[in-house]
């Protein structure tokens, strides 16, 4: 049984509002059954130091990726992690983090890979609950182990592969990075070269907006009449658009494939993981130099 | 010394090393957030200084490094936010494992010491960058202020 969603006005205009929870409701709903709390962080140890009272913790980087291959973990593993966490699949799952949530959303956006079908985010992440002096402990949660079935992960959907992106250039990219790295000018110190791709830039026709254009100050999303504003109006996006959305490494790109899919309602918004550390050392596909998106 | 072909690490950070390759994973990140606890705070006359300092930007958050070198000992000063632990404590090692050494030995400490910890699999190979990223920021730094 679903938890029930978060009535709060400010959602109410999101294409799909029971997305998104206030601190408020978290903080009446803590110890619901039914409810998991899971706290993703960009900082592996952030965690440890306090956390929301019975959250677990889930790490994009040990726990979501497979550790040899360049991918996700895939059905088996899903359904030990889920189970070890106390998930079931009906579970309702809150997941909240640092940095705007951006890995909360890159959490939220794998769960989705699995077909997991209550996934919702705190709308304004860790740093809004801190900062409304609400309750952190570094008590560990007692985790009653849940069965959770294995379920084959579905990239068709809100994934997209390098030869997708590819096949993709002349319909809407947006890439969610900084304006000095798509410029492809963001300077890094003499005698520290960039490791994570061998070349600077943006895929040629992406439009540049950053992630950040859709949060608040205090993190939390801002209101629909602002985000249409920014994608429809500044990136051109339109009803019935197919979205290929990337950053780096594709957790930025995931806070922006949450608001297209979930607040702004568009239905086919794919996220591309591989993003520029996999584009940028890719040989032979185009890049474009500059702020300007370029054409093929 | 085990390390093959590689200078014997100066005895602060082979203690350390030895420290974490004694735990289990998740002990050492228990460890690892010990040092993050320990970072000493930055010395009153250089806490409105951190604009000359550093960025080490291979670390995702805000960390900067400043180094001194005193007759003849290195002084490793680092702040970085409570937000980020991992960095705090990986610059928590290094100003505990460095300080009072002197800038040849500094220079000596091998470039994948971070690697060392056996921490990879715990925190991730990539987050381990930061602290590669701080080693070698510190070490130019001696270099450069040795040789003026």
């Amino acid at each position: 049984m679903p938890v029930a969603a978060d009535p709060a006005p400010q959602f109410r205009e999101f294409a799909h509002p029971e997305r998104l929870v206030s601190t408020d409701w978290l903080a009446e709903n803590l110890g619901t059954p039914g409810l998991v709390v899971v706290e993703s962080d960009e900082d592996v140890l952030l965690y440890e130091t306090g956390h929301i009272p019975g959250a677990v913790k889930i790490d994009w980087h040990t726990e979501l990726n497979d550790p040899l291959t360049r991918d996700y973990v895939d059905g088996a593993g899903f359904a030990a992690l889920a189970s070890a966490k106390g998930i079931s699949r009906d579970s309702t799952v809150v997941i909240y983090g640092d940095k705007s949530n951006w890995w909360a959303a890159y959490a939220l956006w794998v769960f989705t890979l699995f077909g997991h079908e209550d996934v919702r985010l705190l709308d304004g992440g860790r740093a809004k609950w801190q900062a409304e002096g609400r309750p952190l402990t570094t008590d560990e949660p007692e985790i009653a182990a849940a069965d959770y079935p294995v379920v084959e992960r579905d990239d068709s959907r809100v994934r997209a592969f390098r030869d997708d992106v590819l096949a993709h250039i002349g319909k809407p990219l947006v890439d969610v990075r900084s304006p000095e790295e798509y410029s492809g000018e963001r300077t890094t110190a003499p005698a520290y070269p960039e490791e994570g791709a061998l070349r600077a830039g943006h895929i040629p026709t992406a439009q540049n907006v950053p992630w950040a254009k859709a949060a608040a100050d205090d993190g939390t999303f801002k209101p629909k009449a602002e985000l249409e504003a920014i994608y429809r109006d500044g990136a051109g996006l339109q009803e019935g658009d197919e979205v290929i959305a990337y950053c780096r490494i594709g957790e930025r790109s995931s806070h922006t494939w949450f608001a297209l899919t979930h607040l702004l309602g568009f239905e086919n918004v794919r996220n591309y993981d591989g993003s520029w550390t996999e584009w940028g050392s890719l040989v032979r596909v185009p890049i474009a130099k500059g702020s300007e998106p370029g054409s093929l | 010394m085990t390390e093959t072909g590689t200078t014997a690490l100066p005895h602060a950070l082979a203690d350390i090393r030895d420290e974490f390759l004694a735990l289990g994973l998740k002990d050492r990140l228990q460890l690892l957030l010990e040092f993050s606890n320990e970072l000493p705070e930055l010395p009153e006359h250089l806490r409105d200084k951190t604009d000359l300092f550093e960025q080490v930007v291979e670390c995702q958050s805000p960390v900067f490094i400043d180094v001194k070198i005193e007759d003849a000992a290195v002084q490793l000063y680092a702040t970085a936010p409570r937000e980020s632990p991992t960095t705090r404590g990986f610059a928590s090692i290094l100003v505990q494992g460095i300080t009072g050494l002197s800038p040849a030995e500094v220079l000596a400490i091998p470039s994948d010491f971070p690697q060392m910890l056996g921490l990879g699999e715990a925190v991730s190979p990539l987050r381990l960058r930061g602290m590669s990223g701080m080693l070698g920021r510190t070490k130019r730094q001696i270099a450069a202020k040795s040789a003026a």
